[in-house]
């Protein structure tokens, strides 16, 4: 992770529907080849804040850059730069391997002779040459997760937004996932992830944690930990979540 | 209440349920515990009586699920995993409209959820597809709860939700279960079993192992080494690398190494990460958790 480089800025940003304030003065910052963990109570604001960080949503106000890129003028080279997996929205079950990799690969505007390279690449790189004409949906759990991340990096963007990607998922997989994240992380991909598994707050290298619209506490796992005198992730969110005015 | 005996139910050449059974005791509250594709809903909706077994045998308060499905769909409360209640009705209309499919009154068994629906009562004119997440949940639960059912059937109600909330729902169940009510519940969440008075570990359509939560841990022969080091990813592969490990995996800050050998001992493993030059290391014996019986059990189903 290099502080020196953010990759994600966020000053003052405020969204509103109405009188109800989602995003209430958020401020902090991703850096290059780091894992954010973004947290918070259901109804908090994160997915509000995940839509307008992906060029979906503009926010009521505010400064903010992703990949360098303005959120209110440069929307589509956002979605360029970015990639976005979760586990509701992955991969087309009715497809192939193959016929996944080319759809995205159109999708996000590789130029065809690229695709083919690149779909060539990937196979070899997944080991899953042989199996290129299977349908996702006769594929392992665990392949779809692995591939469906792999898509989500095919236009090589600076920056993968996970949102929940590991629900109901089982703790072999989950844990398999976590090791291609450290991997794309290693190699200088910023990974931006929201989980409810509070073990999985403890593998990333910052944590946020929303509550009502405002970010109530942004530290490394460790920090937190000791700034709640709590002996794990859970502790520290329990302790800020409980008393939660909005959503539920 | 429940009886299950070798319930199988395939999809084309996918088995959803393979030869699966058990028993839930009355005022039990007995856990699904398993990931997507374990066969939870599978497992349910025949015990709800909305679909049919290929073969084998259940039955929910002594009557059989096929033949008798008329009369426990009297004695059953049954949330599904999706919300499915009318959107375009207001929380008040869709309780009493479930009242009076079961031919009751809300006011005659408000009591039953007099805690859950007083947290949702102040929007009780506001549309159902109007509710947050965990407002529906507690809609939910309260139609579920209206007719007073002997046994309630709850599929991954805490799924999605966050921490806070899954210990509440957790709570609001508690309390059901001290008024009697029989709760088959499912998670893929492991943390929850221990919520459980016994549970059932599901994995692709099999029973891994059924048991108090403490037993099946207390069952558990292995050796477990808990090891933390600064570098949490190069811990993982270094102790993937070294040959007497059998298994290495993230358990939040910890890793949880299973030995190949059951005497390798933790000063054994501190020495050899130490000559990977891990720093602020501790190694320790540790107790599994659930989780960690699950993998072991996983691996062996494979």
């Amino acid at each position: 992770m290099n502080q020196n480089t953010p990759v994600i800025t966020v000053k003052n940003l405020v969204k509103k529907f109405g009188s109800f304030t989602a995003n209430d003065h958020l401020n902090f910052e991703v850096y290059k080849g780091e894992i954010f963990g973004f947290l918070g109570a259901n109804g908090a604001g994160k997915t509000t804040a995940m839509r307008i960080l992906c060029g979906l949503s503009s926010p009521t106000s505010g400064e903010l850059t992703v990949g360098g890129f303005d959120v209110y003028r440069q929307t589509e080279q956002i979605k360029r730069n970015i990639g976005y997996m979760s586990q509701k929205f992955s991969l087309y079950e009715d497809l192939t391997i193959a016929e996944n990799i080319r759809f995205y690969g159109g999708i996000y505007g590789i130029p065809v002779k690229q695709r083919k390279e690149k779909e060539h690449l990937l196979l070899k790189k997944l080991q899953l040459e042989s199996e290129r004409n299977k349908l996702i949906a006769s594929l392992p759990l665990g392949w779809k997760q692995k591939l469906a991340f792999s898509i989500a990096l095919l236009h090589d963007p600076k920056i993968v937004f996970l949102d929940e990607p590991t629900g109901g998922v089982d703790p072999i997989t989950r844990r398999q996932f976590w090791d291609f994240i450290y991997e794309a992380a290693a190699e200088g991909k910023t990974i931006f992830v929201t989980t409810h598994y509070m073990d999985e707050a403890e593998y990333c290298d910052r944590v946020s944690i929303m509550v009502d619209g405002r970010i109530a506490a942004l530290d490394t796992p460790d920090a937190l930990k000791k700034q709640f005198n709590s002996e794990d992730m859970n502790g520290v969110f329990l302790q800020l979540a409980r008393h939660a005015r909005n959503g539920d | 209440m429940i009886n299950v005996e070798n319930l199988s139910k395939s999809y084309k050449d996918v088995k959803a349920l393979d030869d699966i059974s058990f028993s839930v005791n009355k005022g039990e509250l007995f856990g699904l515990i398993g990931p997507d594709g374990a066969g939870k809903t599978t497992l349910m909706r025949i015990l709800m009586t909305l679909l049919v077994p290929d073969s084998g045998k259940a039955k929910m308060a002594g009557l059989d699920v096929i033949s008798e499905y008329k009369n426990i769909r009297q004695l059953v409360g049954y949330m599904p995993g999706r919300f499915s209640l009318y959107q375009d009705l207001s929380v008040e209309e869709n309780l009493e409209f479930f009242a009076t499919v079961f031919g009751t009154t809300v006011a005659e068994n408000y009591e039953l959820i007099k805690d859950i629906y007083v947290q949702i009562e102040p929007f009780k004119t506001r549309l159902a597809g109007k509710l947050s997440g965990g407002m529906k949940q507690k809609l939910a639960l309260s139609c579920a709860l209206i007719h007073k059912p002997e046994i309630l059937v709850l599929d991954e109600p805490t799924t999605g939700v966050d921490a806070v909330s899954r210990k509440e729902f957790w709570e609001m169940l508690k309390h059901l279960q001290q008024q009697g009510i029989t709760i088959l519940v499912s998670t893929p969440y492991m943390d929850e079993a221990s919520l459980c008075d016994r549970v059932a570990l599901m994995q692709k359509g099999r029973i891994l192992c059924i048991d108090s939560p403490a037993r099946i841990v207390e069952n558990y022969t292995r050796t477990l080494l808990a090891v933390r080091s600064n570098e949490m990813h190069r811990l993982i592969s270094d102790l993937r690398e070294c040959p007497q490990v059998e298994t290495a995996y993230a358990f939040g800050q910890f890793v949880h190494v299973t030995p190949k050998e059951e005497d390798l001992e933790a000063v054994e493993l501190e020495r050899y990460l130490l000559g990977k030059k891990h720093q602020n290391l501790q190694v320790f014996e540790t107790n599994p958790g659930i989780e960690d019986v699950f993998m072991g059990l996983m691996a062996g189903n494979e």
